[in-house]
């Protein structure tokens, strides 16, 4: 995994971005994963087939769809529809549970996270239910620089 | 009709634990038994496809040497939970191309013990300094933190999308599904489990991912599955007794997903199996409505009821009232996993697509015994494997 990953990671176009200048003073954050922007409206972004708009979070060398090889960055909506969800109570080690993960329908566009900011139960977890985009801090490393996750929270009517 | 395809001989082996039978030994017990019940020899096979995920890697030439080296082509097949049925369709394939006459599929696998599949995540902890690494750039584990990797929280999303778009599922409808099956394997001697659940036991067994329950799982077990295929023309020249218990293959079909929008953050396992079931049925020339027994690849009581849509079991989105319509019952109009399905029989993964094709075959010679469902001519099975590869196949009793 490591080396494959190693390389793979150095081809990526749209790297993730530092919040604040690292080995300052304050303290550093980097999202969990490149598709997660950070800064004072935290959004996801896709890339964007410019042939026929299909969108992936992961680069493409030509695209699923349509096989074009070109893509542009397009900010996903940060409220959407949860149209699946599961509710994990048994997963890997180092993995805590019980925890909703789910798909959130974003204007049209699928994206998979957790669903957050509820009791993870049936009765407080809903299909349907609309959810908007939110981050927490992760963990932080040896160097204090903080991992930001994002999930899915309920959106107060 | 000599360029038909037919299964001449098809075994499985028990499933469950063999704590004494490695992956080389499950296969050749299976590949042994299929040979013994086509009344042939590896002389007269052509072509060998093995099938097999946690092995190792070389099942195929491994097997020769506990069965037989004669110098045919050996291809060592990978697909997911599909691969047994890969492994046959290569088989059928090299004979149709016309290469052989004759050839052996096997699918084996050793899973007693492995957990939970699709947990693969591990934490970074050489170096605790964040760097991000693979395609999405991540700088720690992301399973449990975006969603999840695990198969029974992967299906799980699957069943309840379903009822997002259609309605009508709940917790006890898919626990009800997993009642089923585990009734149907109690008729199965094969069977890793043939324990009758009620529905009260099933849903207040251990929560894997909700709505699955562990009952609601495929349970992971040792098994071995292998078939002998053969050419219409071959079975021509071979006796009255061995063309009489011949199963013809008319449908044999391997499908991937095409794109769509979703299936890239949660598999879309519907679309695939759709396709699969329509070339399925426009190539054996028949539809759902002549089918009397189904397996389908209940990997999850969530997975079952998308299938019995996506197999064309019922109207589009009439899944729930199909079910709740008792027909897939052993006892109604569309039996559904009489074998017990993955839930109880039990998913020795490679071995599965090659084993249900045997429990369909098995009811097509009138061979089940107090399971056997009277009077059955034709019938399908299917594999999905995640990724995704899904195969179906329809099998048809012999006119002879």
């Amino acid at each position: 995994m490591s080396n494959f990953d190693g390389a793979a990671a150095n081809l990526l176009t749209m790297g993730p971005k530092r919040c604040t200048y690292k080995g300052g003073p304050m303290a550093t954050a980097v999202p969990i994963v490149d598709y997660l922007v950070l800064g004072d409206n935290p959004h996801l972004i896709a890339r964007e087939c410019t042939g026929c708009g299909a969108r992936f979070f992961d680069r493409r060398n030509a695209c699923a769809s349509c096989f074009a090889t070109t893509f542009s960055n397009a900010p996903i909506s940060t409220t959407g529809e949860l149209k699946a969800f599961t509710i994990v109570a048994f997963a890997a080690p180092g993995v805590p549970v019980p925890f909703v993960a789910g798909v959130v329908d974003c204007d049209g566009t699928s994206v998979r996270g957790n669903v957050i900011g509820v009791d993870p139960d049936p009765d407080h977890v809903a299909l349907g239910m609309k959810v908007k985009l939110t981050t927490y801090v992760v963990g932080t490393d040896d160097d204090g620089t903080e991992a930001i996750g994002f999930g899915f929270a309920p959106l107060e009517a | 009709m000599s360029d038909d395809i037919w299964i001449l001989g098809i075994t499985m082996t028990k499933f469950g634990k063999h704590p004494d039978l490695d992956t080389v030994d499950l296969a050749a017990q299976a590949a042994m038994a299929a040979l013994a019940d086509g009344g042939v020899t590896m002389a007269d096979i052509g072509v060998l496809a093995a099938g097999n995920l946690i092995g190792g890697g070389g099942l195929g030439q491994q097997l020769q040497k506990q069965i037989g080296q004669t110098g045919i082509p050996v291809y060592n097949v990978s697909n997911a939970c599909a691969t047994g049925a890969t492994a046959l369709r290569t088989v059928i394939m090299a004979i149709k191309a016309g290469e052989c006459d004759m050839g052996l599929a096997v699918g084996v696998e050793k899973l007693s013990g492995a957990g939970l599949l699709g947990a693969g995540g591990t934490a970074k902890s050489d170096k605790n300094v964040y760097e991000p690494s693979g395609r999405y750039g991540a700088v720690t584990n992301t399973d449990g933190r975006i969603g999840t990797n695990n198969m029974p929280g992967t299906f799980a999303q699957i069943g309840m999308e379903y009822g997002h778009k259609y309605g009508g599922t709940s917790f006890e409808l898919f626990a009800k599904i997993s009642e089923k099956n585990h009734s149907h394997s109690t008729l199965n001697p094969l069977a890793a489990y043939t324990k009758k659940m009620s529905l009260e036991q099933i849903m207040g067994d251990m929560m894997i991912a909700y709505p699955n329950t562990r009952p609601m799982c495929s349970a992971n077990c040792d098994g071995g599955a292998a078939a002998v295929v053969i050419s219409g023309a071959k079975l021509k020249t071979l006796s009255l007794e061995q063309q009489r218990r011949a199963v013809k293959v008319s449908a044999s079909v391997l499908t991937s997903d095409p794109w769509s929008e979703s299936c890239q953050v949660l598999p879309d396992v519907n679309t695939l199996t759709r396709m699969a079931s329509t070339q399925a049925y426009e190539q054996a020339g028949v539809g759902p409505a002549d089918l009397d027994l189904v397996e389908l690849h209940d990997c999850f009581a969530t997975a079952e009821l998308v299938h019995y849509d996506n197999l064309q079991l019922c109207e589009q989105g009439g899944a729930v009232d199909f079910f709740t319509s008792g027909a897939p019952w052993r006892d109604g109009t569309m039996p559904v996993n009489v074998s017990g399905g993955l839930q109880s029989k039990g998913h020795p993964i490679s071995a599965t697509g090659i084993a249900n094709i045997w429990e369909v075959c098995h009811h097509l010679r009138g061979e089940a015994g107090d399971r056997q469902i009277q009077g059955a001519r034709v019938g399908l099975a299917h594999v999905i494997g995640l990724g995704s590869a899904c195969g179906v196949h329809i099998l048809e009793k012999s006119a002879a």
